[in-house]
Formats: structure tokens, sequence, C-alpha cells
């Protein structure tokens, strides 16, 4: 494949990954935990690379769950201490990313790992960093382990799809059902560490945040079932990962950059014109009288 | 004789450092309609919730059936307070019926359409299968309350509980919903409703619980509904208001 086919395959992937995730994001109100947890996962990150000495797919992941639990866990703890819930966010990812950036900065010296890589991503370099797969031939490191964070992702939300709908509407009934509330909470937490790590890496923690939160928040736009919530953002993610590279080939800059300013474009778009919740339609239909 | 089916003994509960609930005690017999009283701040939502488990305790015993409440899950309902969720949830009315059969389901299945048509057969006793297919946020608040009965009912439970499932309602879903609890009840089935308005204690339950903090009083409506109870529960203002309310009731 070309190398531009790659790149656009890659941030494909993100988006696809991302958008379904960011659809339970969305419902269950912690839109604000994506952008803490994309900004943990660095002292994840940095922690296992000062362990193993190494930056590979599976150390990553296991050091981005940790610290996105850990994330979780601290908020939830300072949340009981009666600290507001987006101070006590606020409180936990600064430090544990502050954290993060001090240990790049004193104890990983170059090794592929910079603040400014964290943030802006280099998805430009990821074709030339391939391994080779039986059946598939040669591929990118980074679009394997995406691949196979989307096929984790995909998996779980179907597998547990009621499980994930009754906890988001109704935690309260979902308990006295039996299910178990708490455990689907932190699997919710773990997935979200893993898809933004393997992220993180393609294409920088701005384009994580703005994958996880606008696609999904668009498509809640254009639909009024879950289901369908989750094909349309799935798709907006793939479309702003498509249209993004156009336009930073067209504009010659950064394609993170740009694709995180097509799902706005897209958000825009909805909030303007989508039909049951858009702008225009407040205007040109009168309200529904609720009988 | 009928059986006691829960059994409270020294229960105690706090929210965020304030004890809320202070040695409750308490026991309800099989096929009794009991309306949870007192003021505001009294804990009523919280006992409900502690009691299946949603709130931490810190002491006591419960018992549901003469046995623990993890293992008569399946046969206690709970109607939640209508603002505890979120109305712009994407999905509908019918979808929200069946979350009340998930528990049955089983792990890694869906809804059958079996599932479904029992939900459907629900939502048609609550006279609301016209808005079967409406989205949530399109109900009423008297229409959102009978999904969320239809939900309980569906669990085909032995013991409900419902958090103020009369507040802001239509008058026409009052009624049909206190048809539903009178059915219920016949059918020996045990409710415990958390309930605000003192003036319809007498004609709705037959029980009735005095709570704040801890039971002030509990027993049969005919014999421990008096305004001293109320006063006690309330606070001296309240009688004087319960005296005005009953004025009005001998002059009618």
């Amino acid at each position: 494949m070309s190398y531009t086919a790659w790149i656009i395959v890659t941030a494909s992937l993100v988006g696809l990954s991302c958008s379904l995730i960011g659809v339970f994001l969305i419902l269950r109100k912690m839109a604000m935990m994506a952008d803490a947890i994309s900004h943990t996962v660095l002292l994840g990150i940095v922690v296992a690379y000062l362990i193993t000495k190494e930056l590979s797919g599976p150390h990553m992941l296991i050091g981005a769950i940790i610290a996105g639990l850990l994330t979780a866990i601290l908020v939830q703890w300072l949340n009981n201490l009666s600290i507001e819930q987006h101070a006590s966010l606020g409180i936990v990812f600064t430090t544990l990313f502050a954290i993060g950036v001090i240990l790049i900065a004193t104890s990983v010296g170059n090794a592929h790992l910079d603040v400014q890589h964290a943030l802006m991503g280099e998805i430009t370099f990821i074709p030339w960093e391939t391994v080779t797969i039986p059946v598939l031939g040669k591929i990118p490191e980074a679009t394997l382990l995406l691949g196979v964070v989307l096929l984790i992702v995909l998996i779980c939300i179907i597998a547990f799809y009621k499980e994930w709908k009754i906890t988001t509407f109704d935690p309260a009934l979902a308990a006295s059902l039996g299910i178990p509330v708490v455990f689907m909470h932190y699997l919710f937490m773990s997935l979200v560490s893993v898809t933004t790590v393997a992220s993180f890496d393609a294409v920088g923690a701005i384009m994580v945040v703005a994958m996880l939160i606008t696609p999904a928040a668009s498509a809640y736009l254009w639909t009024d079932k879950l289901i369908t919530m989750l094909v349309i953002s799935a798709i907006f993610g793939v479309i702003s990962a498509i249209i993004g590279y156009y336009i930073a080939a067209w504009v010659d800059t950064s394609i993170s950059g740009s694709m995180a300013f097509a799902t706005g474009i897209i958000f825009m778009l909805s909030f303007v014109s989508s039909p049951k919740h858009g702008l225009l339609a407040k205007y040109t239909k009168p309200m529904k009288s609720v009988v | 004789m009928s059986k006691f089916v829960l059994e409270v003994e020294n229960l105690s509960a706090s929210y965020r450092k304030n004890i809320v609930l202070e040695d409750v005690n308490f026991r309800v017999k099989q096929g009794s309609l009991t309306g949870i009283v007192g003021p505001n701040g009294a804990g009523k939502s919280t006992l409900i919730q502690t009691l299946l488990q949603l709130h931490p305790s810190l002491t006591g015993k419960v018992e549901f059936f003469n046995r623990p409440f993890n293992k008569s899950k399946q046969s206690i309902g709970y109607v939640p307070q209508r603002g505890s969720v979120d109305w712009d949830f994407p999905t509908n009315a019918l979808d929200v019926v069946v979350m009340g059969l998930y528990g049955k389901i089983g792990w890694l299945k869906l809804p059958s359409r079996a599932h479904k048509r029992l939900a459907y057969e629900v939502l048609e006793k609550m006279d609301m299968v016209k808005y079967a297919d409406r989205q949530i946020s399109q109900l009423s608040g008297g229409q959102k309350q009978r999904v969320f009965l239809a939900r309980a009912l569906v669990q085909d439970a032995e013991f409900y509980f419902m958090d103020e499932p009369l507040v802001g309602v239509d008058a026409a879903t009052e009624k049909a919903i206190m048809e539903i609890l009178k059915e219920l009840k016949t059918n020996g089935k045990t409710v415990m409703v958390v309930h605000h308005d003192l003036q319809t204690v007498e004609d709705y339950f037959d029980h009735v619980l005095f709570l704040n903090k801890t039971v002030i009083e509990h027993g049969k409506t005919s014999s421990v509904f008096t305004t001293e109870n109320i006063s006690r529960t309330y606070g001296g203002k309240m009688k004087w208001a319960m005296e005005e309310g009953s004025h009005v009731v001998d002059t009618r």
C-alpha cells in the first residue's frame, strides 16, 4: 500500500475506536475523563519504558491501563473526600501528567519520547516502522496495534452491549438487577486507556481527545437510538480522518491537527443542520408538542 | 397470619460523613402496601437505597424472605426517582421497559422477541402502547413514571420499592399507578412507597412508616396515622397544617 493509504488507514482506525468509545463517554457524562486519561497515559508509558527499556506495544498498553485506572480511582477517591468531581479531575490529571513530563525530561533522554510528540503525535513517520505479519505482509507497527485495539473495543461493545446500555442509562437499576456496575465502570476506563494509548503514539493527545468527544457529540444530534448513534459516530470518525488528511495535504500542515479540525467542522455542520436537534430545525419546525 | 418478608435490625447509614439513618428497626408483612413518610432529608430515599445495597450501610442486618439481600435480588423490584436518570438518553419507551428484564436475560445475550412482547404487554397495561416507540425525552412526567413502573412490573418481582412515584404526575397517572399498586397487593406482592402527600396517605396505604433519621412509628395506617405521630415526625409546625387539612376535609 502507498504511504498516503497507510496514514489514512491508521487515522481511520483511531477514528473508529475513539468514536465508538466516545459515545459511551458522552452518555456517561465523562467527556472530561477522556481529556484526563489521554494525558495521564503518558505517565504510564514513561514508567513502562523506564522499567522495560522498551517502547513496544504490549508494555505501553499495560502501562496505560494502569495509569488510566489510577486516574479513575484517584478521581473517585478525591471526590469521596468531598472535593467536587471536576476539580478532582483537574487535580489528578495535571499532577500525573506533570510527573510524566518530569520523568521524560530527567530520566528518558532521547528515545522517541518527548512532550511535543506526546501532544501532537507523528503520524507522518508511521509507515516507516513496519512489522511482517503472515497473510497481511508488511504493515506498520502502529497500524497493527490500532487494529488489535479496535478489535478489542468492538468485542467488548458487542459482547456487553446491553450491560453498557443499562449501566449508562440507569446504574441504580442495573445494580439492583445484579449487573456489576463498578466492574463495568473500570472495564470501561480500561478500554478508554487502551484506545487512548494506542492512538496516542500515532496521532498525539490532542487528536485523541478530539476523536473521543467530537464525533460522538455530533452523532448525538442526529439520532435517538443508541445503536444508530454508535454507527453514525464511527462514520464521522472515519470521515474526519480522511477529510483531515486532505486538508493537511492541501494547506501543508500538521496531519493530526487537521483531523481534529475536521471533527470540529462535522460538529458545526451537525449542530446547524441536524433534522432533530439542529439550529435550523428549531427555527423552521415548531417544537413538537408533548401530549 | 401473614409472614414477614422484610426484617430490618439496627440499620444505620451516613451520607458524606453525616449520619442520615440511625438504629432503624422494622418488619414488613407480606401483601402490605406501606407509605414511607417524613420531612425532607429524613433519609427516605437513603433508606431504600441502603436496603437494596445501592448505598453502603454502617451497621445492621437486612433480610428479605428470611434470606440476605444478595440471595433475594431477583425477587425485588425498584422504581427510582424519575429525576435519577438522563431522559435525553437515546432510547425509546419500549426499550426502557425491556431493561427491566436484563437481569434475567443473562450475559452475552440480547433481548429476544419474547422479551419484547412481554414488555409490550406491560406497556399495554399501563395504557402506554401508543408511546412505545417514542423517544423518552418526548414523554410527559406522568408518561415517564408509567414507563418506570412498567419496567418494574416486567421484572415480576415479589417485593417492590418505589421512590416518590406520584410526584409531578397528572391525576390520571396517579389513579392508574394506585390501581396497579392495589392489584399488586391483591396478588400477594409487598410494596413500599416513599410518599410526600400526607393528605392521601389514609386513602392509599394500609401501613405507614414515619421516618426521620430513625423509625418514629410504623404500623397499620388506621392505628398509627395520627396528628401526634405526624408532629413527632415533622416537628411542631406540621401539626397546625394537618389540622387545617382535616378542617378542609370536614367541611367537604
